[in-house]
């Protein structure tokens, strides 16, 4: 399968500053791709590279077959792109923003009242489709945000910070929408400096730091890769001196016990079922057990611990 | 590198959305409304002293001409003429039009938004300019039209077809000079973050060429005169110099296309426009109107000038739009 998203060596400078270098990036169709990273870590320039909005200091980038910096017109005919913090015409209503989409994409008035109902309905704002933006709420815009991508019914979605501003339902319910374009089939790139909010519905990760991807896989590759165990397991138990007796078990690579009887096990693989029998067997009282699921917040400190420290 | 695909690609889009945005904006009502009671006062007062003085109406060749440009005394007060209005009005909604034209699609965040769509930012930049432009035409064309149905009505005379012609021609020019204060503005509103700042810029330089040009044009030409030395061809040139210095001025090159367009008697600008005068008050040359073409050839630099002035302005927004990093 040939990628739809591929650069090259692309590069980015201002003046000194190198905002993004020596990247390789690409993405399958029909994927979820997440570009993570702390904020100024090169994910936008990165995009706006991808769109043509600016021009890399050094190597290429093809998008759907098209290099942007030659042809954007068909780049973006074929790519949608959510800024962060997406902004509309306040004075405008919601329909009357979408519109404005319709038209700049040449899509006759005809086609675009039915596909403007269509998206206003998908994201849940047919209720205040004539209200004027200005009285939307940041959950609201972002939903608009959405259905201004899907208007022109894109290959490609490219969502800068998605779920920045929004309240923990609101952000869940947008990766819920974000979900369902994987399911249409169209390839979503999206950037985020919300790690732990986003690695759900992403397929594959990038991980940025100074302009530099560092780490690339699927969210399990990652977490296996740099902590380790990709299992964590939380154990409260009864005595209070188990620690030796987790660190026997087999799979088990790491114990820490946080406070006097509860302990955080690394293991390569679900031990669950060995770790109470092991309790029970040695007489103790076994409180609780559950399986955490590793953050790619966790992958991100610890590789930068690691990295710092080899430096 | 070439690029592919039309700049001009979603550039109607973008002029119907500004132009409706500028139509409906409380700015341009406000800007409406003055320039509707100025144009209503000075008809008015321009009326009722033409249908006073001395010389019947009628015996006038170009009445109608006389409305855009007389002067009027209410009282101890000068009032001044329709022109003279328009001379500080048209840059005022020039000014107002665009001043936050680009800086206020970065505020409100649509400008990636907008640049994301199939269009290339020479869309974006040629579009708000035209619907300025258009936005200046149909408020012009419309006081235009206000002014001389007030003044058939209050003059009870049918304008001829040469006033008409002189009319639309001040027209076209009036749309020019407003064309150079929307471009300026307009460079203003790309250069600046902040419209107030962007705002404040464009009103500080039409401040300077309406009150400083001149002193400070005065200023450089005594400098000059005081080191030079010569014969009469020495202040001959001095003469064309002091002109010069008074034409980088936009509102000198308006008043003068103005002048020689709305008044067929005007023969020459320049130096020699007084002595011309004098002569043909004192019965040395015969007193006798230009048609309008001769007109025309003689405020052609001027127009020149004008429109020369709106292309390198927009070409400046253009090179600095262009170069701008989209993100915020």
């Amino acid at each position: 399968m040939t990628p739809v998203i591929e650069t090259q060596g692309l590069t980015k400078q201002y003046g000194s500053i190198v905002a993004v270098r020596d990247l390789n990036l690409r993405l399958q169709a029909g994927e979820v791709y997440g570009l993570l990273g702390p904020n100024g870590s090169g994910k936008t320039t990165t995009i706006l590279m991808l769109l043509g909005l600016t021009e890399p200091t050094a190597g290429t980038a093809s998008v759907l077959g098209f290099d942007p910096l030659r042809n954007p017109l068909e780049v973006k005919r074929r790519v949608g792109y959510m800024p962060d913090s997406v902004g509309f015409y306040d004075e405008l209503t919601a329909a009357e923003n979408l519109q404005y989409t319709a038209r700049l994409n040449g899509i006759p008035a005809a086609d675009a009242g039915v596909r403007i109902t269509e998206v206003l309905a998908r994201m849940g704002l047919t209720q205040v489709a004539h209200r004027p933006v200005a009285t939307f709420s940041r959950g609201m815009r972002q939903r608009l945000g959405l259905a201004d991508v899907l208007l022109k019914r894109p290959e490609i979605a490219i969502l800068d910070e998605p779920t920045m501003g929004l309240d923990p339902e609101a952000a869940h319910e947008f990766l819920e929408l974000i979900r369902g374009l994987k399911a249409e089939g169209i390839t979503v790139l999206l950037a985020s400096h919300l790690l732990h909010q986003v690695q759900a519905v992403c397929d594959r990760v990038g991980l940025f730091h100074r302009g530099r991807m560092v780490l690339e896989g699927t969210v399990e590759a990652l977490t296996t890769r740099v902590l380790g165990g990709a299992y964590r397991i939380r154990v409260e138990a009864r005595p209070d001196n188990l620690e030796r007796t987790f660190r026997s078990i087999p799979g088990v690579v790491g114990v820490v016990a946080e406070r006097p009887g509860l302990y955080h096990l690394e293991a390569q693989q679900d031990c669950r079922s060995e770790v109470a029998r092991r309790v029970v067997s040695e007489g103790g009282q076994l409180l609780g057990l559950g399986l955490e699921r590793s953050s790619l917040d966790d992958v991100y400190t610890r590789y930068f611990q690691e990295a710092r420290g080899e430096a | 590198m070439k690029r592919e695909g039309s700049p001009w690609t979603g550039l109607w889009a973008v002029v119907f959305k500004e132009l409706a945005d500028n139509l409906s904006s409380t700015r341009m009502r406000l800007l409406e409304g003055l320039i509707f009671l100025t144009a209503v006062g000075t008809v008015f007062a321009a009326t009722q002293t033409l249908r006073t003085v001395a010389e019947p109406a009628a015996q006038d060749p170009v009445i109608f001409l006389r409305i855009f440009s007389l002067q009027v005394r209410l009282g101890e007060a000068e009032l001044p003429s329709f022109v003279a209005f328009m001379g500080f009005l048209v840059p005022l909604m020039g000014i107002a039009l665009a001043f936050d034209s680009i800086n206020g699609e970065y505020l409100r965040r649509t400008m990636s938004r907008v640049l994301a769509q199939p269009i290339y930012r020479d869309a974006v930049l040629m579009g708000k300019f035209l619907a300025g432009m258009a936005t200046l035409a149909t408020t012009l064309t419309a006081l235009w039209l206000l002014v001389t149905g007030l003044s058939m009505i209050r003059l009870g005379v049918v304008p001829e077809p040469r006033e008409v012609a002189r009319g639309f021609a001040f027209l076209l020019a009036t749309l020019a000079y407003g064309g150079v204060w929307l471009a300026l503005a307009m460079v203003c509103s790309v250069h600046f973050r902040q419209p107030a700042t962007s705002a404040m810029a464009a009103l500080a330089v039409w401040l300077f060429f309406a009150v400083f040009w001149e002193i400070l044009a005065g200023l450089i030409f005594n400098v000059v005169s005081a080191v030079a030395s010569g014969g009469p061809e020495a202040a001959d040139a001095l003469d064309r110099f002091r002109l010069f210095l008074s034409r980088l001025n936009p509102n000198t090159l308006y008043s003068e296309t103005v002048l020689v367009l709305l008044n067929p008697e005007i023969r020459t600008l320049g130096p020699l426009l007084a002595l011309v005068v004098q002569l043909e008050a004192a019965g040395a040359i015969p007193r006798t109107l230009l048609p309008l073409s001769q007109s025309l050839l003689l405020v052609w630099p001027q127009v020149t000038g004008l429109v020369a002035a709106v292309i390198l302005l927009f070409a400046t927004a253009y090179v600095l739009f262009q170069r701008q990093e989209v993100r915020a």
